[in-house]
């Protein structure tokens, strides 16, 4: 969940040396080890943290009491099965041109993909920031651009703010397809859930850097979880899961915050302001998890002008996912991707079953990409 | 686990999709299920950059590239020094001296004659340094919306000396990998350029021809077992198409692994790994261990390879597969890209 401020903020650091260095993680994780006596579950909830903790083998270093399960903040992962089947609706539409984030392309819908449909000729691009779809249809008046507007509060003030930009340039040819989803109502869900087993939680640092982190202080209350906000470099995440562990060993719960350089307990309040002038709150579904109240953000009435799915009248269009489906307790953090029977074998990333092997920032991605071996080398 | 299923698998092979174009998984798919059949013999079943073949007593290296690069003009090159410069390294890595290529232009009606002279004129520069002649060539023109711009083919030939084999499936255990400088500048280089990526940079395709440098390793020793640029893909699928041919593991160092400040920072940007970003005036060669530091010696001596290190080794535990020692000790797998590396979105 990165931006461009980011970006110029690593270059300045050199974010690689310092959050990277051996031998700070090597101290943390003695550090982890000599506080741990009894085993904990921790789950960090973004995607971004996933990738780091696989691509570095942190888990590796850390005590076996610890377990780290892998959260729900992958964006492109629960997306709903129905809103890619109304991109791939729409993209078929004539005359629309569907813009999207590139690893949205890959996501199975019921019977397609934004790949295949894009193959059969379909005007279906890929753009790094919905501004960019803005100015597709400024420039192309006579097609009606589409953007899908999915993720997390990360993704949400930009997609408002487009939404903002083409209303105020009456800009009648673009539209946004929005599903939106919300971390702090997933944690509530998952922490109510009478299957939950995670003792404290990673919040996702750049999420909080929109959102600041007042609104975790209210499930920290209500369950007695600690929430730590934590970066997504290897010397963030170690800390972040040292502050857990001390908290858990001394039977507190608070909310901290790691990851200062970027987040403070605000939040961007400018980026906050465009999400609540152009979004409201509504229920939500999550791919593999089901609706959750009041968990992601939808479009105003003010905003009906721009709102795809009223506009193409796509609400007649529901899919429902087999209940069964693997990747709902892997987003869950109650089963590891490797515990798949189709993991690495028939689900695959070049023929992914589930949206999880689909997203670089999925967990059974980041498994099949760094870990698989685990599995061949001990035979599990 | 009865009982646990997934949605429906979709049909993976009916449609020719963007990702087999990417040198990774999917495109290795094409080659093994559509053209391998098709066209088997003995010199294409060696899976190379390039061809070896044998007319009358001579060894030659045959190789041919197309390239539709977007946009043609970009920092460091453009899509006809890029023509000249591909085909050359394919032929290069064969341990062959580049003499002769062809070029052939497919042009979309409207394009500019002003730009075909500008890349045509860059085609000649290239191949006037690199001492190869463009000797053939073709042109067709293709309806307005049915080409993007410019896309050109070169084929090239070369003489390869007697006592030189270079083979992808010749890597053994023990050996070292060599690589000759920093990844990924030319796939950064030409991201930044596209449509929508308004960010400040100052990389520079790295867009070379490799051949002299070639020459000067192999001046130092036979025991070279194979070498590959490491284009589309990047560094990554290279190195997976050597373990595998080879069924040999392969290991790497990641803090031994050049990647510039810039190109890291975009990356991480982009949501993309450096290891699987194109080069196009790279090389990687698998060394016996005993004439590594020589090699690596005789590379910096050449400016094309004033960065080369020694970035891993070959080992026979995890036949195929690729792994990474990352910085801080732990192991983790470098995988061949399943499709195109697309952007993420956070």
């Amino acid at each position: 969940m990165r931006s461009r401020a980011t970006y110029l903020m690593f270059c300045e650091m050199r974010y690689n040396d310092e959050y990277r260095d051996a031998r700070i993680c090597h101290a943390l994780a003695r550090e982890i080890g000599e506080q741990t006596t009894r085993p904990w579950v921790l789950m960090e909830i973004c995607g971004g943290q996933t990738h780091t903790i696989m691509r570095y083998g942190i888990d590796d270093l850390l005590p076996r009491q610890i377990e780290l399960v892998h959260g729900p903040g992958c964006p492109v992962c629960v997306t709903p099965l129905e809103t890619i089947d109304k991109a791939i609706a729409l993209a078929a539409f004539p005359g629309v041109t569907l813009v999207s984030y590139g690893d949205m392309l890959r996501v199975p819908g019921s019977s397609s993909d934004l790949f295949r449909v894009k193959a059969q000729g379909a005007d279906v691009r890929v753009a790094y920031s919905p501004l960019e779809a803005v100015k597709i249809a400024r420039a192309n008046p006579d097609r009606r651009v589409v953007f899908l507007a999915i993720g997390f509060e990360t993704t949400a003030p930009a997609n408002a703010m487009a939404a903002w930009q083409a209303k105020r340039e009456g800009l009648s040819n673009f539209s946004l397809l929005v599903s939106h989803v919300l971390v702090p109502p997933a944690i509530r869900a998952l922490l109510a859930s009478p299957q939950n087993r995670v003792n404290a939680f990673i919040a996702p640092g750049h999420v909080c850097t929109v959102m600041g982190y007042q609104e975790y202080e209210s499930l920290v209350r209500d369950f007695g979880v600690p929430i730590v906000v934590g970066g997504f470099e290897p010397v963030d995440l170690l800390e972040a899961i040292l502050m857990l562990v001390q908290q858990l060993e001394n039977r507190q719960a608070r909310v901290e915050n790691q990851y200062v350089r970027s987040v403070n307990y605000k939040g961007n309040v400018a980026a906050q302001q465009i999400m609540n002038e152009v979004f409201e709150i509504s229920d939500q579904k999550w791919r593999g998890i089901g609706t959750i109240p009041r968990s992601g953000l939808r479009l105003r009435s003010e905003y009906a002008a721009h709102d795809a799915n009223a506009l193409f009248r796509m609400d007649v269009i529901t899919a429902d996912e087999p209940a069964e489906c693997m990747s709902a307790e892997v987003l869950q953090g109650l089963r590891k991707p490797i515990d798949c029977p189709a993991f690495g074998t028939l689900c695959t990333p070049e023929n992914p079953l589930g949206a999880p092997m689909v997203s670089s920032e999925g967990a059974c991605a980041a498994y099949y990409q760094y870990r698989r071996h685990a599995r061949e080398v001990t035979g599990a | 686990m009865a009982g646990i299923t997934c949605p429906t698998p979709l049909p993976a092979k009916d449609t020719i999709l963007l990702g087999h174009g990417s040198g990774g998984k999917l495109s290795a798919d094409l080659v093994r299920e559509v053209f391998l059949p098709a066209f088997k013999n003995s010199a294409l079943a060696e899976l190379n950059d390039q061809a070896l073949v044998n007319i009358a007593g001579t060894r030659l290296a045959f190789s041919t590239d197309s390239f539709v690069v977007k946009p043609l003009f970009f920092p460091g090159g453009d899509i006809g020094s890029l023509a000249v410069h591909g085909t050359i390294n394919d032929l290069a890595m064969g341990g062959a001296t580049p003499l002769f290529l062809s070029a052939a232009f497919i042009i979309e009606e409207g394009l500019s004659i002003e730009v075909l002279r500008r890349v045509v004129t860059s085609m000649q520069r290239a191949a006037r340094i690199a001492g190869v002649q463009i000797v053939t060539g073709d042109t067709k023109v293709v309806e307005k919306g049915s080409g993007d711009g410019l896309f050109i083919n070169t084929s090239g030939i070369g003489l390869v000396p007697e006592d030189v084999r270079l083979s992808a499936n010749q890597a053994r255990p023990g050996d070292k990998v060599i690589l000759s400088g920093f990844i990924g500048d030319h796939g950064i280089a030409i991201l930044a350029q596209r449509k929508g990526l308004e960010f400040e940079t100052t990389i520079e395709s790295d867009s070379a021809a490799l051949h002299s440098l070639v020459t000067g390793m192999l001046n130092v020793t036979n025991e070279i077992r194979c070498m590959r640029d490491p284009t589309r893909g990047g560094l990554s699928s290279a190195l997976n198409e050597i373990a595998a041919q080879s069924q040999v593991g392969i290991e790497l160092r990641e803090d031994a692994i050049p990647v510039r400040e810039e190109v890291r920072g975009a990356c991480e940007m982009l949501g993309l790994d450096p290891m699987y970003v194109a080069n196009e005036g790279k090389l990687i060669a698998i060394v016996a261990p005993r004439v590594a530091d020589a090699v690596v010696s005789a590379m910096r001596r050449n400016t094309l390879g004033r960065d080369a290190r020694i970035i891993g080794s070959v080992n026979q535990d995890r036949r195929g597969l690729v792994t990474m020692r990352t910085g801080l000790g732990t192991t983790r797998i470098v995988d061949m890209l399943a499709g195109d590396q697309l952007p993420r979105i956070c």
